[in-house]
């Protein structure tokens, strides 16, 4: 297969950038799509020329590295899926694919496909855990959970931290990346005890990095790798406004 | 090198109690004043760094990626063992201990094994107290599965995600350090050499992956978790960004590698589909806990395996080994789908492949129930492959997994050069020449959570503060070092990609070290490796510079150090003529075909000393005595 | 108090007030359809309704006054919002494609713009009788203003109607977003509350357009005022 990749390059955080374009041919439908590039940069260096960087680590849909936009949509079209895990046979021979960063304030291009995403560390930083120290703790089966709490609180822990839900909002909010660590630990009972106080601190650090307001697209469920849900957003917005409300400093 | 072990006296189930009580300790008001610095974020790392944030000390804390929660123990599936014995059916510590021994094919060392089996009921319960969503049952408390080598049910699980929801509590703990100010986070900052001066460990030389900047970092003690070194066979079911580096230059600086040809073959990945595959994906062993394993009986079927009766089918691992059945040891499994193979009888491409098949399983519980227990593992499955495992089995073929090699550390985790110390898959203490399913996460958190945050108080107790800072000579040298081989790497200008001489090491290690090993394809690798190491510095190409963000580079150093990892790897091998665990030498297996371990002559754990790139390294060994479990022939029949 | 502005500039909380203020105003409009429905019962029915507004005295003025702060809120709250999420992504995406998100959703702002300009164009033709003075003169028999006539001879004018049915349609596409997002935003979760997150908002909104226009239609089908009252 042959196709024209069209690919944001930028040389470094303060320089300009620009769509470029590059043709890869003999590509085999069973290649992934970092495969892919990986071939084009091997070709790139071989030639002496600085390749494509772009984010990857585990290349099997979990460690939340890839942050490219392909044709559009974080990750890519095909739903469900992170970058690494998309192959050349979902596009078709001759298709022009394009290529582009994460784009947001709170996520500074730091060269090409490559954005600095600190800013989610800083948000569960704020508050994203349960405040126990190693050691001390009671045994686990002390704390029983109902099956479908501890389900629910799976599904909104599923979340890999990649920062598509930002990339794909039109507001480049992270609502549902926080919402769904809140809503992880609020539907358990260990997340209880801090639940308020947990809520405000992260909305509060979310807000102080930049990201957009969520105004209900549902363009990040929609983008998300593993299909968090939005009901999270309506726990966490619940969560915020009862404990803010609620709060002696209110 | 002086290998003092440090195994406290005692019955083994007191020797970690009575070592709790006579280390020394730091008093609550002098620990600020020291200074740890973790290298890794992944399950050792992260929760090491955690608790000793917690505990008061000054911590720095590196990884490689954008993120401490994006290191590789996230993509860890199946789950993690304790010996909680909750499902009632006969678990205790002792018997993870002796599964744990018996699985390591006797290569471990008795009693950190013991301390692993001991602390695994604690780990259990610091996740579940963070929040960690394990699987649970209808009445609220938790639940268990089976895996390999055990035939007990006693791993923890969250779905198949279990390593990134454990990953994701220590990073959370972590994160709550930092903002707590007792630990600084560097993250895209890659160690590049160990500082040690006067026989400590003094502090690390890192490179800013962003801006370049090579910086210094000295500490009173130095923690490498950093992971394991599958990554030399190129293709491995680690991350791209795995890598030696740290735990090579550290063992350049003095410390002892320890049976580095103990590498784990995990029965269960994708076999690759060409030669653009970058890495193989891992279908979590859990799978075998209801998937059957069979091959067809005619050498060459090329038939689609709903087309080949029952009657031709050969369940093997059902055949040779009745009472574990498809739930044997990783290396038992992997070597008899290997063997299966080389008699003609593979599938998939190449014939390199068995069949991994869910048809009985779906029949007997249902398509629900399956997708329950197995539905994201079968997602990527179909994603990957393009099939549906539900309607057609799995083709799966070994994958390079997990290390059991690494640094030589005491029973105090420390390596052979003091100060350093060694958690996790980084260090070589537990698992011996196999580890068992599930055992990773809970060694990683053992050491991280459990065992590191004492041990290292009674160093920093008995060494004091370390009086080298990060402007001393030392650190400059080592510097001016590490800055001349980045401009040596930009400045070869060949013509060949860092990846290319990657994948041409990986498949000569995979070739010649990787399930099968003998002594003449080992003697043709230690030939091969330094010519193309000699290759690798004429020729690399590296474009850009040394002051950007350049992923080239990164990966041209971490290429550079595998290939001289990689030799110490086939000489360890070859120095090892027996086969145990996953170290399988084809010279030494029995009749039937399995690993003949030979304890007269190789009882000991192979620690190797650096002598100088292309120098045969030392060989010096650390007796292995096992007083607790009886030294046997393993047997999963 | 302070702590309570806190609360609403925080994105969370801005939205919150997005939603209240959004209702508030819907509830309003409904209201207020359903007031000027009372125009198909003939001219006594709606004129006696008006003059009953016309009589709360102060009562009315604190009902202007609380729409009006309504408005002023929901207003600046979108304004900072916009601001806000432009802010949010400085340089924009090659090519974008949206997958989940709806016509309404996108246009929030502009359809925003369009009723509020409405607003003030209706506030100016029925209310205060910019365009036309004579309309503050009609009586009707029982010494009442003849809103039933202002109505009628207003929606005659084709291109009033016109800029009436637009303005609806604009205000419809607003309310279907709108009415639905602000339960998201409040926080509704009970799963038999769902229908508000989703089917609420559309649903109200066809209401409400339907009603209103049915109001010009029937005036310019002659179904409504005829014999010229």
């Amino acid at each position: 297969m042959r196709f024209t990749l069209k690919v944001w390059r930028q040389a470094g955080p303060d320089a300009p950038g620009a769509m470029q374009s590059y043709e890869v041919d003999g590509i085999t439908p069973e290649t992934s799509f970092l495969e892919m590039i990986d071939l084009l940069n091997e070709r790139l260096i071989a030639e002496g020329k600085d390749p494509i960087a772009f984010e990857h680590d585990c290349r099997e849909g979990i460690c939340g590295m890839c942050s490219m936009v392909i044709d559009g949509v974080p990750h890519s079209p095909e739903r469900a899926v992170t970058t690494c895990q998309v192959h050349m046979r979902s596009f078709r021979d001759g298709d022009e694919i394009h290529v582009e960063p994460f784009r947001a304030r709170a996520f500074p291009v730091l060269r090409d496909l490559v954005v600095d995403r600190g800013a989610l560390d800083r948000i569960i930083e704020a508050g994203g855990y349960v405040s126990v120290k190693t050691g001390g703790t009671p045994d686990a089966n002390l704390i029983p959970v109902a099956h479908a709490d501890a389900e629910r609180a799976m599904d909104a822990a599923s979340c890999i931290g990649c920062g598509a839900c930002v990339a794909a909002c039109p507001n480049a909010s992270a609502m549902l990346f926080t919402a769904a660590k809140v809503a992880h630990l609020a539907h358990l009972p260990q997340g209880q005890v801090e639940r308020a106080q947990r809520v405000r601190a992260m909305v509060e650090q979310m807000d102080a990095e930049g990201f957009g307001n969520c105004t209900n697209h549902y363009e990040c469920m929609a983008a998300c790798p593993k299909e968090i849900d939005v009901e999270f957003i309506a726990l966490m917005n619940r969560d915020y406004l009862k404990a803010s409300l609620a709060a002696d400093d209110a | 090198m002086q290998l003092d072990a440090k195994i406290p006296a005692g019955p083994i189930q007191d020797k970690w109690d009575r070592h709790r009580q006579e280390m020394k300790l730091v008093n609550p008001a002098n620990k600020r004043k020291y200074r740890v610095i973790v290298v890794g974020t992944g399950l050792a790392g992260g929760s090491a760094a955690a608790s000793l944030g917690e505990l008061g000390y000054h911590v720095d804390c590196f990884c490689f990626q954008d993120s401490p929660r994006r290191a590789h123990s996230i993509a860890a599936q199946g789950g993690i063992n304790a010996a909680k014995n909750y499902p009632n059916d006969g678990d205790s510590i002792w018997r993870l201990f002796y599964d744990t021994v018996k699985g390591g094919d006797f290569r471990a060392r008795e009693a950190n094994v013991y301390r692993l089996a001991q602390v695994s009921n604690d780990i259990i319960d610091q996740c579940v107290a963070q929040g960690v969503p394990f699987a649970r049952e209808y009445g609220g408390l938790l639940d268990n599965r089976s895996f390999g080598g055990a035939q007990v049910s006693r791993t923890f699980y969250a779905r198949g995600q279990t390593g990134q929801q454990l990953l994701l509590g220590a990073y959370q703990a972590l994160a709550r350090q930092i903002h707590a100010k007792t630990v600084t986070m560097h993250p895209r900052t890659e160690l590049l050499d160990v500082v040690v001066h006067e026989g400590r460990a003094r502090g690390i030389v890192v490179r800013d992956l962003v801006t370049g900047k090579i910086s210094s970092h000295a500490a009173d003690a130095v923690v490498l978790a950093t992971g394991g070194y599958s990554n030399v066979f190129f293709l491995s079911t680690n991350a791209k960004g795995c890598n030696v580096t740290a735990t090579w230059r550290a063992h350049r600086r003095g410390a002892g590698f320890a049976n580095p040809c103990f590498t784990q073959i995990h029965p269960t990945g994708i076999p690759p589909s060409g030669d653009h595959v970058s890495k193989t994906t891992l279908m979590s062993e859990s799978l075998r806990n209801d998937g059957r394993v069979w091959v067809p009986k005619k050498p060459g079927d090329k038939r689609a395996a709903a087309q080949i009766p029952e009657s031709e089918r050969d369940y093997y691992l059902e055949r040779r080994y009745p009472s574990f059945g498809n739930l044997v040891p990783r290396d038992v499994a992997s070597r008899a789908a290997k063997e299966r193979c080389d008699s003609g009888h593979g599938v998939g491409p190449g014939g390199r492949g068995v069949f991994l098949d869910f048809q009985d399983a779906i029949k007997r519980l249902g398509r629900d129930t399956i997708a329950a227990r197995y539905g994201n593992l079968f997602d990527m499955y179909h994603h990957i492959v393009d099939v549906d495992p539900y309607q057609a089995p799995m083709v799966i073929y070994p994958a390079p997994h997990y290390t059991m090699g690494g640094l030589w550390v005491d029973y105090n985790l420390m390596s052979t050069i003091p100060g350093l110390h060694v958690i996790g898959e980084a260090n070589f203490s537990d698992h011996g020449a196999n580890r068992l399913g599930a055992s990773a996460l809970m060694q990683g958190l053992a050491d991280g959570y459990f065992v590191l945050p004492y041990t290292i108080g009674d160093y920093l107790a008995r060494a004091g503060n370390s009086d080298v800072k990060a402007d001393h000579a030392a650190f400059q040298a080592v510097e001016r070092e590490v800055g001349e081989r980045i401009k040596k790497l930009l400045g070869v200008g060949g013509k060949r990609s860092p990846d290319s001489f990657h994948q041409e090491l990986g498949r000569l290690m995979w070739d010649k070290c990787g399930m099968g090993r003998t002594a003449e394809g080992l003697n043709e690798a230690l030939a091969r490796i330094p010519a193309l190491r000699e290759e690798f510095w004429r020729d690399v190409a590296v474009p850009g510079t040394g002051d950007t963000l350049n992923q080239t580079l990164e990966k041209a150093g971490r290429v550079a150090d595998f290939l001289e990892f990689a030799e110490t790897m086939c000489l360890d091998a070859l120095e090892r003529a027996e086969s145990c665990g996953g170290h399988f030498r084809e010279e030494y297996q029995t009749k039937e075909g399995e690993a003949l371990r030979r304890d007269d002559e190789f009882c000991y754990g192979a620690v190797w000393e650096f002598r100088g790139v292309g120098e045969r390294p030392a060989l010096h060994k650390e007796p292995l005595t096992f007083e607790n479990v009886h030294l046997s022939t393993r047997s999963y029949k | 108090m302070s702590g309570l502005v806190r609360v609403f500039r925080s994105s969370v909380g801005a939205k919150a007030l997005m939603a209240l203020t959004g209702l508030g105003l819907l509830g309003f409009v409904v209201a207020h359809m359903l007031g000027n429905l009372q125009i198909f019962a003939g001219p006594e029915k709606l004129n006696a309704y008006a003059a009953t507004l016309q009589h709360m005295g102060p009562g009315l003025w604190v009902a202007r006054a609380g729409l009006l702060a309504l408005l002023l809120v929901h207003v600046g709250t979108a304004h900072h919002l916009v601001r806000a999420n432009r802010a949010a992504r400085p340089v924009p995406y090659a090519g974008k494609k949206d997958i989940a998100t709806t016509f309404a959703a996108r246009t929030m702002w502009m359809t925003g713009i369009v009723v509020l300009a409405f607003v003030a164009y209706h506030l100016a033709h029925f209310t205060l009788h910019v365009m036309n003075p004579e309309f503050s003169q009609w009586q009707d028999a029982a010494q009442r203003h003849d809103v039933y006539r202002m109505v009628v001879e207003g929606f005659r004018v084709w291109w009033v109607s016109a800029i009436y049915c637009v303005a609806q349609f604009l205000l419809g596409v607003h309310i279907s977003h709108g009415a639905s997002s602000a339960f998201q935003t409040l926080g509704v979760r009970h799963p038999r509350l769902a229908f508000l997150k989703h089917g609420f908002g559309p649903l109200v909104a066809i209401v409400i357009v339907l009603g209103n226009l049915s109001i010009p239609l029937a005036v310019l089908a002659g179904l409504v005022g005829k014999q010229g009252v």
